[in-house]
């Protein structure tokens, strides 16, 4: 189990995808997607809803089949393979998948359990450190904030260390410091060598996250690059002197506080 | 089957379980309805009724059917829970994971049935305070127990196709409400005997009627002679049945 998180088959990419079709009775989601995502990248994956954003990450993360293409993932294909790809991915969905009934810290240890990793507890523990949860985490994941239960909910995708994870609209209905938290999270990942594929429909979040971007617009690939490739897309921009503005975000974060390194937990219950 | 089966479904039985130690609402209500019940015809119809059994009470009579009634309104819980992971991505998390995929179901198939049990001894108790005694040795105690647990399986795995196709909270749950009324055309209240020709021929080839008097047989220390087979034959049929048609409604939802 172990060896198949640890020792990837030789490839070129993390992820290698080859005219992926799929269709929900007659309405066709995917109409031949390619993609190669380079190891150790964060990969976004832009586009508007009904693009087929959530439909790819699901193939990817094996709970969907596709009628049609290949999709190879750490190395195994994702429809022959399936259990070795489930060993090297994580997913994190749309809508936190947290236990509330659960504490943070028992969310923790039962994956680590189901990973089948040894002290569970100590992972859990250390975890909660990573995520500024610490305090938070004898509490019942139903009492977190928004912010609180997507980090709990990253947290639980990253337990094991999985070569490749999986974020589905990752900061979709959180205020801009849990979004910010967020971005912190990802970043941290890329930066342990971990491939973060991610699906956004913010194109802020795909510029300031991302090393290359796709665009996936009516179930294909349109462009893929890094943002300077995209950007040279199009004609050279002309240059003009505009005042400088804050952006309302600005505004908003200069108000109420831009969290630090450390995000300040809002035990605020909130529902999504 | 991974070498992972055993470990997986331990580690999301006890996620379940936890559940229940911080709902335990939910065993007290599962156990109300069949008490209030048995308190009702006991307390207030008994008197009119005529079992022919003169030497035992009428508690001991009614407890096999309650017992049935009990199991059929705790299992209504597993598709509530089953539909709140699948609605809320939890299984789906699981799913995305290297784990044993039978494990998802298992969990709660097994947790229904450590509930279940739970109830069943709190009624079994309250009926002890209004009179029922049973001679029954600990050889028929554990054909009433096994009996007990195949029913429970068999209406778990029924509640799990509820829980998996079910479209809404309400729907995963309301499935057991003909569960629990037919007990009621049955033996468990009343003989059969009494009952006109068509209700009387459903109530007695209806699969209650054999479970009931099985049980009733096996407290009161009557010979069995075919209800346990017939009982057992339903048990059996209806846990196939059901398995089959669980596990085909989870390969259609997960892929």
């Amino acid at each position: 189990m172990l060896a198949d998180m640890t020792t990837p088959t030789p490839t070129q990419h993390a992820i290698q995808v080859r005219g992926l079709t799929k269709s929900f009775k007659d309405v066709e989601v995917l109409r031949g997607v390619d993609l190669d995502v380079p190891p150790g990248s964060i990969y976004a994956l832009l586009g508007s809803n009904g693009a087929g954003k959530t439909t790819t990450i699901r193939i990817l993360a094996t709970l969907l089949r596709p009628d049609g293409g290949t999709a190879v993932v750490n190395g195994h294909d994702v429809t022959t393979q399936a259990h070795d790809v489930r060993a090297s991915i994580s997913l994190t969905g749309q809508f936190a998948a947290v236990d509330e009934i659960l504490t943070g810290r028992e969310n923790l240890t039962l994956v680590a359990r189901l990973r089948h990793l040894p002290n569970p507890g100590a992972i859990a523990d250390d975890m909660l450190a990573r995520f500024s949860l610490t305090d938070a985490g004898n509490r019942r994941a139903g009492t977190y904030s928004g912010g609180m239960r997507r980090r709990l909910d990253i947290a639980m995708s990253l337990v094991g260390n999985p070569p490749i994870v999986f974020l589905d609209e990752p900061t979709t209905g959180l205020d801009p410091q849990a979004r910010l938290e967020v971005w912190a999270a990802v970043r941290e990942l890329a930066a342990r060598g971990t491939t973060v594929l991610l699906t956004t429909q913010h194109l802020d979040e795909a510029e300031q996250l991302a090393d290359r971007i796709a665009i996936l617009h009516e179930g294909r690939i349109l462009v893929d690059g890094t943002l300077a490739e995209l950007k040279q897309l199009l004609p050279a921009a002309t240059v003009e002197y505009v005042e400088k503005q804050p952006t309302l975000e600005d505004v908003f974060l200069t108000l109420v506080g831009a969290p630090t390194g450390a995000p300040t937990p809002t035990p605020a219950k909130e529902t999504r | 089957m991974t070498a992972h089966t055993y470990a997986d479904t331990a580690a999301l039985t006890g996620r379940s379980l936890r559940h229940i130690a911080r709902s335990p609402d939910t065993i007290i209500t599962t156990a109300v309805t069949p008490i209030a019940m048995m308190l009702l015809f006991v307390y207030v119809f008994g008197g009119a009724i005529d079992t022919g059994a003169t030497a035992e009470p009428y508690v001991t009579y009614l407890l096999p059917g309650i017992l049935l009634i009990t199991i059929a309104s705790g299992i209504a819980y597993t598709a509530y829970r089953l539909f709140m992971d699948m609605d809320k991505g939890i299984v789906e998390r699981f799913q995305s994971m290297p784990i044993a995929r039978s494990a998802v179901l298992w969990a709660h198939v097994l947790t229904s049935l450590v509930a279940n049990l739970i109830s069943l001894v709190i009624v079994v108790l309250v009926a002890l305070a209004m009179g029922f005694r049973s001679g029954a040795g600990v050889g028929a105690w554990l054909a009433v127990v096994g009996i007990l647990v195949l029913f429970t399986l068999a209406l778990t795995w029924l509640a799990v196709v509820a829980g998996l196709s079910a479209t809404s909270v309400d729907g995963a749950s309301a499935f057991s409400y003909p569960l629990i009324f037919l007990p009621f055309i049955s033996s468990a209240f009343v003989p059969t005997a009494s009952m006109p020709g068509p209700v009387r021929w459903f109530a007695e080839n209806q699969p209650v009627t054999s479970i009931v008097d099985a049980i009733r047989s096996l407290l009161t220390q009557q010979p069995v002679g075919n209800d346990a087979w017939i009982a057992l034959a339903w048990c059996v049929g209806i846990l196939a049945v059901a398995y089959g048609l669980a596990v085909a409604a989870y390969r259609r939802k997960v892929a």
